[in-house]
């Protein structure tokens, strides 16, 4: 931790902490609401629901929309529950995390310690990349993946978040890299180190925190991404989200918000677990002190 | 056709991939809540008693629209499913892309044409031939009412524009809401367009939303219409705006409100809550659109495949979908109604058998109207742009003159 | 002789191999980024409607979208939304990241607390939030029923307030996450700086403005370039939270697109529209992404 912090903390009266304190807990506040509204119309019967007040806990505490969601709830014909669907996506997030992650660290790597004529206009078209509007995709990514032949496959979705996930991916690891003391890299080099040797003995062992920063992006929108799942892979491939909105987005059946809200954050709980438990490998790389700016 | 080439080319791409569903059907559709599903899940199990298997595709969302994306996006691939629940005009610009079946064979050997009105076959068949087979049909100008206020407060159903306002005014009074409404475009226009039937009647009905003439479009009947809107505006309660349909058909069951005005499927929330129709909730036309229906109709279309078994599942699909133990059983649950007028109403509760008599009876007649709310009246371009239209009127921005107008502009825009 | 060569190979490959791993990258982004949105501009002149069709008819769409209201008012609500989002979730990322940075007790607690609105999707997020600002059965409501009957709250159903409620819902879903980079940037400001200004006499208030936020450029770089990201592909929040309503008073570009292409069959017109949209973006990105790449050279 840094030495300025504490003395920043010192110096910080009495009254200046209760502030800081009280800021903090009321944001906490506001980014729990919705969450307590989720989880609290959950575990209550549906009459409830639509008779009552939506901010009251139960009267009548039940766990049968989670059960219901998770394994028994309409998702189709049949009454699946999200359950099958839960390994699709998982299935489809690994591997597109893992590459494009790599794909990324690759790219910063070069963009920062191999620069060259024109790797700015590179890195510039490619950050750009990112703001294409996905609604444009679609039909000419359709006609692409039916070419190759993995139009409706885990293999082409995984394709598809891949190719718009580098742009992100190479944004992190090179604003990253641009930090780190481009002379270790040189010192190496003389040394006789080469490009792979470098990269993987003296930046990799450091690039834990931004790994995991890039890791949270990239899983979070993979895994809540509903358009390219439902166009590329619906049907038994069809990851959580597609499932998640068959389920609350029924046009004319009745719905069932405890079973929605309960499906919701049963869909949610891998990223959740990817917050939680990253969020805390993330400050322990922090605290190694690698991080220079 | 200019979308000759790329058709042409999904249209190669379809025989080898159909290969894969070969032994059975595999089917898109946005019937996921519970009754529907389970409604569907007959066909299933009819379809496999016959030795073919069923590959579940759904994508619920957006009344269908998300589908119609997805669907997209697997013709352009090159491998789209073997059937597809669509609505109205969407049948007919697939098939006018040449992407569906022929099923005239299996139609003349059961006789469709003489079993499913004239109205329903003008989006079931595509310069003569049938290419989807139609499951149901909704009516859309129904209004839900709650017995119990009605008795309280005196009220018999509303025959006339003059008596249902008069009973809303009184339902008002006492202190209850008197129009249950959400307020989404799609809700506004499908209140729009009993309205707008009432008013004018079929002929305006025809002229102005099939015909899409910019003289009934900006029309006297057009503001008289969009005036009585206003009118409605006035009974409906102040938290409306993005309000779900069965949020307020909710309120009607819980005695909080009068009426509300909505398609059939609003019936499954009444039955749900555990009420029977003619007792605790009753059902009518909108008031100046009796003896007239608006409706819509989920299909079936069939996508081309070349493979022979895969036909064969095809086509034994098709009839098990126009077979009457399916059409009962299906719309039982959905609340419609059977798309053939020539099934018994017996497993039907009073407001089924009342929605098989009048679309009887509107289909002789002459009254029977693909509905504007719904995508059976004209292309999605024009209907949505009739929505803007609508719903801005309805949330304050236009008066009556300028919405007639707007309503001229929008649809030759979108044209 | 031989040595020399070798050595000659090896640097020439050193050379070479930086640029052949960073190709497959580029070929990607060249094809599926540029390439479509090249595709997408021809489309824009096309009568495209249900499918892509390749007749020709010039300006007609771009000059059928000018005379769509809706589309107006899509284009003042992103330019409202966008620049209300990406300052008030920069300002709250920056003052959670700083107070977090306090050695504060619990921050172990606190923290996936201000993240975890990102790692839910907004398919049913919107509707909790959609529940909570409607006055009906939200927040309103409760206040009345705990006894505070002059509370009003009912922008979601108000034609002229309901933007803003979509930027409520949408600072709640990101500004954790520009917390999380802005706590990053901070953590890893070399202390002797710090120490040498405090020496100097600098307050707190001084030290943060003089020294540390500028800093915290690269970290501001990325925030920008994140939220103006999700502040343009902003869809799933609008659909779910007002569905572009009262009217179509919170209609958005991307809303407006998708309904264009895939509802309303008007393939040309969603395409102009989106070659717009790309426009817009360029105009404000590039000369950024410009300055912002050529001072660190």
């Amino acid at each position: 931790m840094s030495v300025a912090t504490q003395d920043n903390a010192a110096s910080v009266g009495r009254v200046g902490r209760t502030f800081v304190y009280l800021t903090l807990l009321l944001f906490a506040l506001f980014y729990l609401l919705p969450f307590f509204i989720m989880v609290v119309n959950s575990v209550k019967p549906l009459s409830e629901i639509t008779g009552g007040n939506m901010m009251a806990l139960p009267q009548e505490w039940t766990i049968a929309p989670w059960l219901s969601a998770w394994s028994t709830a309409q998702i189709g014909v049949e009454p699946t529950g999200l359950r099958p669907y839960f390994w699709n996506s998982i299935r489809m997030v690994v591997p597109a995390v893992v590459i494009c992650t790599i794909i990324g660290a690759l790219n910063g790597y070069v963009l920062t310690k191999w620069r060259f004529r024109g790797d700015t206009i590179i890195f510039g078209l490619m950050l750009f990349s990112c703001f294409i509007p996905f609604q444009i995709v679609l039909i000419p990514m359709a006609r692409i993946l039916g070419i190759l032949e993995i139009a409706g496959t885990t293999t082409g979705l995984v394709l598809v978040h891949v190719v718009y996930g580098i742009g992100f991916a190479t944004l992190y690891f090179r604003n990253y890299y641009a930090a780190f003391p481009t002379e270790l890299v040189r010192a190496a080099q003389i040394d006789g180190a080469g490009f792979f040797q470098i990269f993987y003995r003296i930046l990799l062992p450091s690039s834990g925190p931004i790994t995991v920063v890039c890791v949270i992006w990239l899983f979070t929108n993979i895994w809540n991404d509903f358009l390219f799942g439902a166009s590329f892979a619906s049907g038994d491939a069809a990851p959580m989200t597609v499932a998640l909105n068959n389920l609350v987005s029924s046009s004319t059946g009745v719905k069932e918000y405890n079973v929605h809200f309960a499906g919701a954050i049963l869909a949610a709980l891998p990223t959740l677990l990817v917050y939680i438990v990253a969020g805390r490998f993330f400050v322990r790389g922090l605290m190694a002190g690698s991080v220079k700016g | 056709m200019r979308m000759f080439k790329l058709t042409g080319a999904a249209v190669a791409l379809m025989s080898t991939t159909a290969m894969v569903h070969a032994d059975g059907v595999e089917v898109l559709h946005w019937w996921t809540s519970g009754g529907e599903a389970a409604a569907l899940n007959v066909l299933k199990s009819d379809l496999e008693g016959q030795g073919v298997g069923w590959t579940d595709m759904p994508v619920a969302g957006g009344g269908g629209s998300d589908a119609m994306t997805v669907l997209r996006a697997r013709v352009t691939a090159g491998d789209p499913p073997t059937a597809v629940q669509m609505l109205g005009f969407a049948i007919q610009d697939w098939a006018a892309e040449g992407a569906l079946a022929d099923l005239n064979a299996l139609a003349a050997e059961q006789g469709w044409d003489d079993v499913v009105p004239a109205a329903l076959q003008n989006f079931s068949k595509h310069d003569g031939s049938w290419v989807s087979a139609p499951v149901n049909v909704h009516s859309t100008n129904w209004v839900w009412a709650n017995t119990a206020i009605m008795e309280e407060l005196g009220l018999a159903q509303p025959t006339s524009w003059d008596e249902f306002v008069a009973a809303m005014q009184a339902a008002q009074d006492a202190g209850y809401v008197a129009l249950a409404h959400g307020g989404q475009a799609w809700q506004e226009a499908t209140v729009f367009d009993s309205i707008a039937m009432g008013v004018g009647g079929p002929d305006f009905y025809q002229a102005a939303f099939v015909d899409l003439d910019p003289e009934a479009l900006g029309g006297a009947d057009m503001v008289e219409a969009f005036k009585r809107m206003e009118t409605l505006r006035g009974f409906v309660d102040d938290n409306f705006s993005g309000r779900d349909w069965n949020l307020a058909s909710a309120m009607v069951v819980n005695g909080e409100a009068l009426f509300q005005i909505m398609g059939d499927w609003a019936k499954g929330e009444f039955v749900n809550a555990g009420q029977t129709a003619g007792k605790e909730f009753q059902c009518f036309r909108v008031p100046g659109s009796e003896g007239t229906v608006t409706f819509n109709s989920d299909q079936f279309a069939m996508f081309n495949v070349t493979d022979k078994d895969a036909m064969g599942a095809q086509v034994t699909m098709a009839s098990s979908v126009m077979s009457p133990e399916f059409q009962v059983a299906f719309n039982t649950v959905k609340g419609s109604v059977p798309a053939r007028t020539d099934i018994s109403d017996a497993e039907f509760d009073a407001c089924g058998k009342l929605g098989m008599a009048q679309l009887a009876e509107a289909a002789a007649s002459g009254g029977l109207f693909g509905s504007m709310a719904h995508g059976h009246a004209n292309p999605p371009a024009v209907q949505n742009a009739m929505y803007d239209v609508i719903t801005a009127h309805f949330n304050g921005e236009y008066d009556a003159e300028t919405a007639a107008s707007e309503m001229v502009t929008a649809v030759e825009l979108a044209q | 002789m031989t040595r020399d060569s070798s050595v000659d190979m090896r640097t020439r490959m050193q050379e070479f191999l930086p640029k052949l791993v960073l190709a497959p990258s580029f070929a990607l982004v060249l094809l599926f980024v540029y390439g479509f949105i090249a595709f997408t501009i021809y489309l824009s002149f096309t009568d495209s409607r249900m499918l892509p069709s390749y007749g020709l008819e010039g300006w007609e769409n771009y000059s059928k979208l000018f005379r769509i209201r809706e589309w107006e008012t899509a284009v003042t609500n992103l330019a409202i939304f966008a620049s209300l989002y990406i300052v008030i979730c920069t300002l709250i990322g920056l003052l959670l990241a700083i107070f977090l940075d306090q050695k504060i007790r619990g921050e172990g607690v606190l923290r996936p607390i201000f993240l975890y609105p990102m790692a839910l999707s907004f398919i049913v997020t919107g509707t909790a939030w959609k529940w909570f600002l409607d006055p009906g059965i939200g927040i309103e409501n409760t206040m009345h029923l705990w006894g505070w009957e002059s509370f009003e709250f009912g922008w979601i159903k108000d034609r002229d307030m309901a933007i803003y409620t979509i930027v409520i819902a949408a600072v709640w879903q990101t500004s954790g996450f520009v917390m999380a980079m802005f706590l990053a940037g901070l953590r890893g400001i070399d202390n002797e700086i710090l120490k040498a200004a405090q020496m100097d006499g600098a307050s707190n208030f001084q030290l943060y403005r003089r020294i540390i936020i500028p800093l915290l450029r690269p970290a501001f770089l990325s925030a920008f370039v994140i939220l103006s990201h999700l502040a343009i592909k902003s869809y799933d929040l609008v659909i779910a939270l007002t569905g572009g309503g009262p009217g179509n008073a919170t209609a958005v570009p991307a809303t407006f697109m998708y309904s264009y292409t895939f509802t309303r069959n008007q393939m040309g017109i969603g395409a102009a529209s989106a070659v717009i949209m790309l426009m817009t973006i360029a105009a404000i990105m590039v000369p950024y992404l410009y300055a912002e790449l050529r001072e660190k050279k």
